[in-house]
């Protein structure tokens, strides 16, 4: 009946209390027709991977600007597989040092955005991503 | 696409279940044909709704309330659907029930789905029974729904929950109008939540008024039955069914949750008692399958109309030839020939 929805999970992992930019971020995917699901502050990698697992989302968006990527993320992306959910791409954003990305993609991140990326970007890179896959 | 099944579902397998969800809420033919074969294993689950004013407190209800069923009753699986309205100009939708629910976060125990309407006005989304019928096939003993809270047209839930909560809070003007009457009359139970701030009594008392006199003015009883509004008022207590207990409530503490579990558990057991539960699965069923048969009815004309004839028939409505309804009667070839 309808096209197929894309779904996001929008999610603060670690005690990171800068929510703003995951917000803008939220909104501007909303504004771009997808079904977004925010989760809140201070997740744990294992509760972003179960809330993706019910919630069947397309995409896992990660924002991060403690300076604790490089823990959390790798166990995001660990606890996402061990659920079965290969899939899923995970986005990443807030403050990445330039020198943390290359083995944060090389681990599976597909994406990495910084301080001032444009929203609009961002949701042609969601469509472009799951364009790719179907 | 790995091909879904049943077993693996039946047995707990949260991937499964979750693609499963999606491939129904979506609608197409494998989600149509995955809810045949689950429906022969629906029918237990108890469905609870929750309705109330956006910011009444509805999901921190849920999580108040899932986090203490899943404690009185371990062996209990909790399902929630948590439906949030869709943006009307770009077809999105942000979903953020769940950042009120962190107690459920790490209990293997619940499943929480979050939902968009996806242009449905009700308050539900279109799927939300057919998740609903995926949960229940699963073996979730409990499925609490929370309805997006919008407004007071939004009573699409009683058709669904065998118990329907609408929630109030202090504060929103004392007046009896913050809960619509529409809303009101769908409740079996009501609650004031945010019973920490001030005013919570006035509301109570506004609320508990509402019912005493409710009750005995028109003797209604859920389940839709209506009497005039001059039926005696003395009946014995036993005919005139279930009355909606008003309780208080403070979510983020927990304040009032185990009363509102013990009122919900009472509700299930006047439901069975009274034959009510069949009485509302009757008139869900009845609902369902009207809508299905005009929807596949809707689709066969649509396939079968003969090319050129909608054009015409339109042609002569326009310019008067023929009333709307012969117009219709024409397009369904009643009197064609
Ligand atoms: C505002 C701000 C705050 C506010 C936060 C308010 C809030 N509720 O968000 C307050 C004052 C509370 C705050 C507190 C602190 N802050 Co501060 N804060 C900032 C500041 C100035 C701006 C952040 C912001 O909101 N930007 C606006 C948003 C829209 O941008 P954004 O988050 O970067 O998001 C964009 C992109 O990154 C990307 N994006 C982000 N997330 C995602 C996710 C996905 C999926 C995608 C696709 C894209 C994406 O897209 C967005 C849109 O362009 C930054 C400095 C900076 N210039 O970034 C420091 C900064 C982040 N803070 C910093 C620090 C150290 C702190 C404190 C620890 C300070 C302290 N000692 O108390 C506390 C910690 C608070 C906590 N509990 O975590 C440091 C972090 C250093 C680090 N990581 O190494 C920064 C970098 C300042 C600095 N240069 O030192 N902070
Ligand atoms: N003071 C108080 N605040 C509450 C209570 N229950 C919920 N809230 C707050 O009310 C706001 C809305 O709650 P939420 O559960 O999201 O409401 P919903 O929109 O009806 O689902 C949140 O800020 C909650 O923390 C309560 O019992 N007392
Ligand atoms: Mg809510």
């Amino acid at each position: 009946m309808s096209e197929k929805k894309i779904r996001v999970l929008i999610a603060k992992p670690g005690l990171d209390g800068h929510d703003r930019g995951a917000k803008v971020i939220a909104r501007a995917l909303r504004d771009d027709g997808m079904e977004v699901i925010y989760t809140g502050l201070r997740q744990t990698p294992q509760m972003i991977a179960e809330a993706a697992l019910q919630e069947d989302v397309d995409v896992v968006g990660l924002s991060i600007l403690s300076g604790a990527h490089n823990a959390l993320v790798p166990q995001v992306l660990e606890k996402l597989k061990e659920n079965g959910q290969n899939d899923v791409f995970v986005f990443l954003g807030g403050i990445i040092p330039e020198s943390d990305i290359p083995g944060l993609l090389a681990l599976g991140v597909k994406k990495i955005y910084g301080p001032g990326t444009d929203t609009r970007v961002v949701c042609e890179d969601i469509r472009a991503a799951l364009a790719d896959r179907a | 696409m790995t091909d879904f099944s049943l077993e693996t579902i039946r047995k707990g397998d949260k991937l499964a279940l979750s693609r499963v969800l999606s491939r129904v809420e979506a609608d197409h033919e494998a989600g149509r044909a995955a809810l045949d074969a689950l429906f022969p294993f629906t029918g237990s689950a108890h469905k609870i709704g929750i309705t109330g004013a956006p910011g009444s407190g509805k999901s921190s209800l849920v999580n108040a309330l899932a986090h203490h069923l899943r404690r009185a009753f371990p062996d209990a699986r909790v399902a929630i659907i948590a439906v949030d309205p869709t943006s009307p100009f770009t077809g999105g939708a942000i979903l953020g029930d769940r950042v009120r629910m962190p107690d459920l976060q790490n209990d293997p125990g619940i499943f929480i789905r979050s939902m968009a309407t996806r242009g449905a006005l009700g308050g539900l989304a279109d799927a939300t029974l057919a998740l609903s019928q995926v949960f229940d096939a699963a073996g979730y003993e409990y499925i609490i729904i929370e309805t997006v809270g919008a407004g007071q047209a939004e009573v699409d839930i009683v058709n669904l929950a065998h118990t329907t909560i609408v929630v109030d809070t202090p504060g929103m003007g004392d007046d009896i109008q913050t809960i619509k009457a529409g809303i009101l009359e769908i409740a079996d139970i009501l609650v004031v939540n945010k019973a920490d701030l001030p005013g919570a009594d006035q509301t109570y008392r506004n609320l508990a008024a509402m019912i005493e006199m409710g009750y005995r003015g028109t003797g209604r009883i859920n389940g839709g039955h209506h009497r005039s509004a001059n039926a005696p008022t003395d009946r014995p207590e036993e005919t005139r069914g279930w009355v909606p207990p008003v309780l208080k409530t403070t979510a983020v503490t927990a304040q009032g949750i185990a009363d509102l579990m013990n009122a919900i558990l009472q509700h299930q057991t006047y439901l069975r008692a009274t034959n009510a539960w069949h009485e509302k699965e009757n008139a869900a069923m009845q609902l369902i399958v009207n809508k299905l048969v005009l929807e596949e009815l809707s689709n066969n004309w649509k396939q079968n109309l003969a090319p050129g004839l909608y054009e015409s028939v339109l042609r002569a409505l326009r310019q008067r030839e023929i009333s709307p309804r012969a117009a219709a009667r024409a397009l369904l070839a009643y009197n064609s020939k």
